[in-house]
């Protein structure tokens, strides 16, 4: 049993979960996931590590409200368990002293950057961040991503907060202006796919952070597997960060569909269930 | 004396192909007795010798033909900790039974139905008393992996006095057992009452702890003090064809669709919260235990025709023949001689047809099998919407990666020798991590020995620690 020792809401249909385990918190590094299951019919689902205190032995998980599971997920509270919580899964960022990183992060996808952003700053690179979401009452993590970057930059789609427009319009602009050495990019599959495109005339290497359907987490089933390079890569073990510039994004957005209908036919939300009542 | 086994009465092929309970359903008490009758009780039991974990196999016959089931299942029970799964799933037909004296006239006892029949007798009753675990245990070992190798070198090592614990990466422990072999063939209660049993006899069972994630070896051995470890990850690797269109929405590996179903109770969606896509048509490639398990589930599951495709013909077939049987019975076709060269898909990504091609038997190859050869120009599409491959599976290389001095053979198998001992002292493996896919039995034979070793290890080294 895991324990939901603190709960918060970042935006509407955004939580925060500080999790007790002691054992992840201590092996977990930035980019790496878990594996969690509500219940006894819960199904499998990966979230990335947001933030670890390896002295409280707690982990933090921040998810977006989009499916079944994580509909059921936001209804639970502090003092409630999941019955599981295996990790931590993946490889880590390889985190070094490059020089100047960018960090772009789009939506839910800046929780699992943050703990990389500040990785990367205390390897003594300079960040500059930048972070996108359709508004800005859609914004997560704003005072944290600006604690550890050197230069934080905010786009909203609607202009309701910092730039109007996408991240990848400031993204574009450093890219003419300065040397960049590395660009790390989360966000929704399109938004990577599109930050892959500006930075590739620039031969900046990219990294994205894939997130396809998974089961077990440790390469056993394949369910995770994207093209990267023409090559079949299992995302949960060779990955989640992969170079952007190889990654088939077409593939991957195709692949996540799969369950669409099951989702929305699915009875557990059709209004007979806990969330419902 | 009849000289054929009293039949393993059955669920009708009509009925069974769409649901989930178990196909055989198990001898009653006089079929039972009276199959344990053909038994000759020969001295010399060439019987055993078929057996990787030697069960007295006429000793705990002439108990149920005497009636008496429980003295049956403690005498297997002293060499074999998980006797209903074996009862149900080892290929008696490659082993005890090959053996079996009768099987030079007419057809050998039913030693696997006997088997089962005596551990389900013995199910629901007061598990046996087991010795209390003495306060100071005789060491502490780590196994890693919660499939058959590792439960059997856990049960070995509890019984002779170990604190043992097992790490297992997923929820449920029991291997391939749970997230493999469908619930139709294996009931997933019977897995759980023979693991609760081990947990009875004092084993930990850590779930959710992926080694080399988790933990690795080394802290293993060094920080939380454990004298040996036992590695029994199994073959877990699913292996694809290459083939374009394998990433359509639509294709699995078996091990996927299997987990999905059977690990995650999919077929009880939406209950449970794990889809999973059924077609209407579906392609399993491959044809060995796993391909029928795949094929036999994707009936269940609602799918109207399913194929096996199979680059070589029936002869080759790796599936044992029960199996085979079932299948057939259930009404899943056959494409043998058939090898898939891409699969093809509909403008949303999803699977629309198979690809193939009809091949013929040439030369005999390495295996010693006749090696199957294109036909040229013979390429034609098999109207599918799924494809499940059941190729095979590979080592899972997490513990390999993550453990220095651990030497592994170019497939990434972990090396060890008969007694399971590995290149790096104090860790020992056994079972698919070794051997490759094998078998349930074979993996505990692996455990059994190793259970052995690890025991004369640590006692050894207890003593030169002393002196
Ligand atoms: C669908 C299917 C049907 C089969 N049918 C039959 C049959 O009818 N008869 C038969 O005899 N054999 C059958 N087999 C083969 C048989 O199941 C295997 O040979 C046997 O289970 C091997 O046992 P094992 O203990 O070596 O490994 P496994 O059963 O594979 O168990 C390995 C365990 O280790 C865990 N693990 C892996 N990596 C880690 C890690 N890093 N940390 C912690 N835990 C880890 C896994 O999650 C798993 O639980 C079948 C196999 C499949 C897939
Ligand atoms: S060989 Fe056959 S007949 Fe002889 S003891 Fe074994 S099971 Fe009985
Ligand atoms: S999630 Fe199963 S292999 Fe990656």
């Amino acid at each position: 049993m895991y324990i939901i020792k603190e709960k918060r809401e970042l935006s509407q249909g955004v939580k925060l979960f500080v999790m007790d385990a002691p054992l992840i918190a201590k092996k977990c590094r930035p980019g790496q996931f878990v594996i969690l299951r509500i219940d006894e019919d819960g199904e499998r689902i990966p979230l990335t590590i947001a933030d670890f205190d390896r002295k409280a032995g707690t982990i933090t998980l921040i998810f977006q409200e989009v499916g079944n599971t994580t509909r059921q997920l936001g209804m639970l509270n502090v003092g409630d368990s999941l019955l599981d919580l295996a990790g931590p899964l993946g490889t880590a960022t390889e985190i070094e002293k490059f020089g100047t990183v960018i960090c772009v992060g789009g939506g839910i996808g800046v929780a699992p950057l943050y703990p990389i952003a500040r990785a990367y700053k205390e390897a003594g690179n300079t960040v500059i961040s930048i972070i996108g979401a359709r508004n800005s009452a859609l914004l997560i993590l704003e005072q944290e991503m600006a604690a550890v970057s050197d230069e934080l930059i905010i786009t909203t789609d609607d202009g309701s907060k910092g730039r109007k427009g996408l991240v990848i319009d400031p993204l574009q602009e450093i890219l003419v202006q300065k040397t960049v050495d590395r660009v790390m990019a989360i966000g929704p599959v399109i938004m990577m796919k599109s930050v892959a495109k500006v930075t590739r005339p620039h031969n900046v290497h990219t990294l994205v952070s894939l997130n396809p359907i998974m089961v077990d987490g440790t390469g056993m089933c394949g369910g995770c597997r994207v093209s990267v390079g023409n090559k079949n890569k299992f995302a949960c073990v060779d990955g989640p960060e992969f170079d952007a510039h190889l990654v088939d994004f077409d593939g991957l957005m195709a692949r996540q569909r799969m369950y669409h209908d099951y989702e929305r036919g699915s009875k557990r939300c059709g209004g007979d269930c806990a969330c419902h009542q | 004396m009849s000289s054929v086994k009293h039949p393993m009465p059955e669920q009708p092929a009509h009925e069974r192909r769409r649901n989930f309970s178990e196909v055989e359903l198990g001898y009653d008490e006089a079929t039972a007795q009276a199959e344990a009758a053909r038994c000759l009780q020969c001295k010399t039991a060439p019987c055993r010798q078929g057996c990787p974990v030697e069960i007295n196999i006429p000793a705990f016959i002439k108990h149920i033909r005497e009636g008496s089931y429980l003295e049956a299942i403690e005498e297997i029970k002293t060499k074999n900790n998980l006797p209903a799964v074996c009862g149900r799933v080892c290929p008696q037909e490659d082993q005890c039974e090959k053996l079996c004296v009768l099987a030079k006239k007419g057809q050998p006892v039913g030693i696997g139905r006997l088997e089962r029949f005596a551990a389900d007798f013995a199910r629901n009753r007061p598990p046996r008393k087991t010795a209390p675990p003495s306060d100071e245990p005789a060491g502490k070992v780590a196994v890693i992996g919660g499939g058959p190798a590792g439960l059997t070198v856990a049960g070995d090592l509890a019984r002779l006095g170990y604190k043992v614990t097992i790490f297992e990466a997923l929820h449920a422990p029991g291997g391939v057992l749970m997230y493999g072999i469908p619930e139709f063939r294996l009931p997933k209660d019977i897995v759980r009452t023979e693991i609760e049993e081990l947990k009875q006899m004092g084993v930990d069972i850590v779930v959710n702890a992926i080694i080399g994630k988790t933990f690795t070896i080394d802290e293993l051995l060094q920080e939380e003090g454990y004298d040996a470890v036992f590695i029994g990850t199994g073959a877990g690797l699913p292996h694809f064809m290459d083939i374009p269109g394998e990433n359509l929405n639509g294709v699995y590996s078996a091990n996927e669709f299997l987990t999905r179903v059977n690990l995650m109770k999919a077929y009880r969606f939406p209950q449970s919260g794990t889809p999973v896509h059924i077609g209407r048509r579906v392609a399993v490639v491959g044809a060995g235990n796993v391909a029928m398990d795949a094929a036999r589930t994707s009936l269940r599951l609602g799918a109207d025709t399913v194929y096996i495709v199979y680059r070589r013909s029936e002869e080759e077939m790796p599936a044992r023949q029960e199996e085979l049987e079932h299948a057939k019975e259930e009404g899943v076709e056959f494409r043998l001689l058939t090898n898939p060269v891409g699969i093809l898909g509909n403008e949303q990504g999803w699977v629309k047809g198979l690809e193939c091609i009809r091949m013929e038997l040439g030369e005999p190859d390495a295996s010693g099998r006749r090696k199957p050869v294109p036909v040229p120009n013979s390429n034609f599409i098999l109207d599918v919407d799924t494809v499940i491959m059941a190729i095979g599976q590979g080592p899972n290389p997490l513990v390999q990666q993550t453990t220095p001095g651990l030497a592994v053979d170019k497939r990434g198998n972990i090396i060890a020798d008969e007694s399971g001992k590995t290149s790096k002292e104090g860790v020992f493996a056994g079972g698919d991590i070794v051997t490759g896919a094998a078998t349930v039995i074979l993996a505990m034979g692996a455990g059994k020995k190793a259970a052995a070793s690890i025991h004369e290890y640590i006692q050894n080294k207890r003593k030169r620690d002393r002196n």
